[in-house]
């Protein structure tokens, strides 16, 4: 099928930057940066590709939006194109990106963050752009060493930040999903946004959770990680 | 377990026949006997030595399932349900109108995308159909053979299993085949453009898009794929195709009771399509349960139709059918997964 020149306009909006730092933060876990001195809102993506030959995949800015870089996280996707060959990226080596883009943004109302593994992102550059005030935040993870940035969050946050853990436990870590902790906790404020992003499942039963609990969903910020 | 020839594609089957010493040929022989006969087990495929189906049966069997239910709507619809691995379920519909047959059908188990309106949704996402499953939901029902017309509108986000999606519409367009003409057949998405660009370079089939609001914020609450892939770089991706006289691309909306109804969704719907020869399909809402819309009265329905028309943009109200047994996606697969957990 035919396609026009507008398509390649749209293709070239990925534009080579150089890698400047790429740190695996936890097992198969890594924060990538490149420099890019872009005015962002935290929450936004970026398209992240390692060639022309793939198309790119998004994902959520992971760093505050003073600092005169970009960064990711991402975990490596065995089976993936892309993130096996990010991960084995170098300061110096050429990826191909976007400016930021969309509409996930944080500000300085009073929210819940909610958040499933790497879905932290969006909220940790939210954090580290400032937005951390009235802000509850509930990170859900399978294993304790997937709490990325909990030293951090925890001492920044403090009661205001909650470990949910479904398969290990530990000691201010409430053991299982993140929902039952919602049940268990019942606090759910109407005048509070609420800002989920992650996984699907956990996405759409907290929704529904919330909705259930009474919170308009005009309230309600998803963003799914697919 | 055994590996499935349902589902292979020509290169695959005859890479398998050169791989067990048969010759290239046997390939097409076994894209025959897969696509273009009623049988269901190797023994049955005559023209192939008894070596040759020996050889198969060692390592394959044939691949195709069938649905572990049926319900009948009072208007004709019927939904199967057929059992996946790992205990899930899928849905497939089958349409009847006049005398056409359309069968809707799955391409995952589950979904990831998270619509709020959309029940499969609330399952999460279970796992990819491969290509054969997903061409099952035609071959194993009581209609194949009467089908007319394929969507793949069932449960799952196609462009999310692309390569499945793809191999599936190869199968049913090729001459080797069911050599199906890709026109009697619609891939709905909700937008995932890279996977979208694929598809219209790699397909002759129609596209719908899913979109329900024209407004950016109110598709943010409603389709949280709002945020990744903008419905205005959807639609702009699509103004750069040259879609032709016969290939056609639809846009899909559900009518939410004081949310998307309203005059400036129509000027703003107009305005958003503008330069593209298309369709609207409107689509009474269902309600699923925890889900906090409804659908508009039907006066409010047909006005909205009546103005898009005035405005020149073919729409039309997509029947409800099959209301009775649960047609609307999702339902009756998790109605069945919660039985079985």
């Amino acid at each position: 099928m035919a396609k026009t020149e507008e398509y390649s306009r749209i293709d070239n909006e990925l534009f080579a930057v150089k890698v400047t730092d790429n740190v695996e933060i936890s097992t198969g876990v890594f924060l990538i940066s490149w420099r890019q001195k872009v005015a962002f809102i935290p929450g936004q993506v970026v398209k992240v590709a390692i060639d022309r030959i793939q198309p790119p995949r998004i994902y959520s800015v992971c760093c505050g939006n003073l600092e005169e870089k970009i960064s990711i996280l991402f975990n490596i996707k065995e089976e993936g194109y892309l993130t096996p060959r990010l991960a084995a990226a170098i300061p110096g080596d050429e990826l191909l990106v976007s400016n930021p883009y969309g509409n996930f943004h944080g500000d300085h109302s009073p929210a819940f963050w909610i958040a499933t593994g790497t879905g932290i992102a969006p909220f940790y550059s939210m954090f580290q752009s400032g937005l951390s005030d009235h802000k509850i935040l509930i990170h859900g993870v399978r294993y304790l060493n997937q709490f990325y940035f909990e030293d951090e969050l925890e001492w920044a946050m403090g009661d205001n930040y909650t470990r949910c853990c479904s398969r290990e436990e530990s000691c201010n870590v409430f053991h299982g999903r993140i929902k039952n902790y919602l049940l268990e906790t019942n606090h759910f404020p109407k005048d509070y946004k609420y800002y989920l992003c992650g996984k699907s499942l956990m996405v759409v039963e907290v929704r529904d959770l919330l909705i259930s609990k009474g919170i308009p969903y005009e309230n309600i910020f998803a963003e799914i990680y697919f | 377990m055994k590996d499935q020839l349902f589902g292979k594609d020509l290169n695959e089957l005859q890479e398998i026949s050169l791989a067990l010493g048969l010759p290239k040929f046997a390939g097409k022989q076994l894209a025959g006997w897969l696509y273009k006969k009623e049988i269901s087990s190797i023994d049955e495929m005559s023209n192939l030595s008894k070596k040759a189906r020996e050889l198969l049966n060692e390592k394959f069997e044939f691949g195709i399932s069938a649905p572990s239910k049926v319900q009948v709507s009072l208007d004709g619809t019927k939904k199967y349900l057929f059992p996946t691995s790992q205990n899930k379920f899928i849905e497939t519909a089958m349409i009847p109108d006049d005398d056409r047959k359309t069968v809707c059908v799955s391409t995952q188990v589950g979904c990831k995308m998270g619509c709020l309106f959309c029940m499969t949704g609330k399952q999460g996402f279970q796992g990819q159909l491969t290509a054969g499953e997903i061409v099952n939901q035609i071959r194993s029902i009581k209609e194949y053979g009467d089908v007319s017309n394929i969507v793949y509108m069932g449960m799952g986000e196609p462009f999310d299993n692309l390569e499945a999606v793809l191999k599936s519409l190869d199968i049913l367009t090729s001459e080797w085949g069911y050599a199906m003409s890709p026109r009697r057949i619609t891939v709905s998405s909700i937008g995932i453009i890279p996977a979208m660009i694929r598809f219209l370079n790699e397909s002759e089939a129609h596209l719908a898009i899913s979109l329900h609001t024209p407004f950016d914020e109110e598709r943010r609450k409603l389709m949280p794929v709002q945020i990744a892939y903008p419905i205005a770089e959807v639609i702009r991706e699509i103004k750069g195709w040259d879609f032709g006289r016969q290939r056609r691309v639809s846009f899909e909306y559900i009518l939410f009771k004081g949310l998307n109804d309203t005059p400036l969704h129509i000027r703003e719907l107009v305005k958003l399509l503008s330069g593209i020869r298309c369709r609207i399909n409107l689509i009474r809402f269902h309600p699923v349960p925890g889900t906090p819309l409804e659908s508009p009265d039907e006066e409010t329905i047909n006005n909205f139709r009546d103005h898009l028309n005035a405005k020149d943009i073919i729409t039309t109200i997509r029947a409800s059918r099959g209301q009775d047994i649960y047609a609307a996606c999702g339902l009756l697969s998790t109605k069945e997964l919660i039985t079985n957990s």
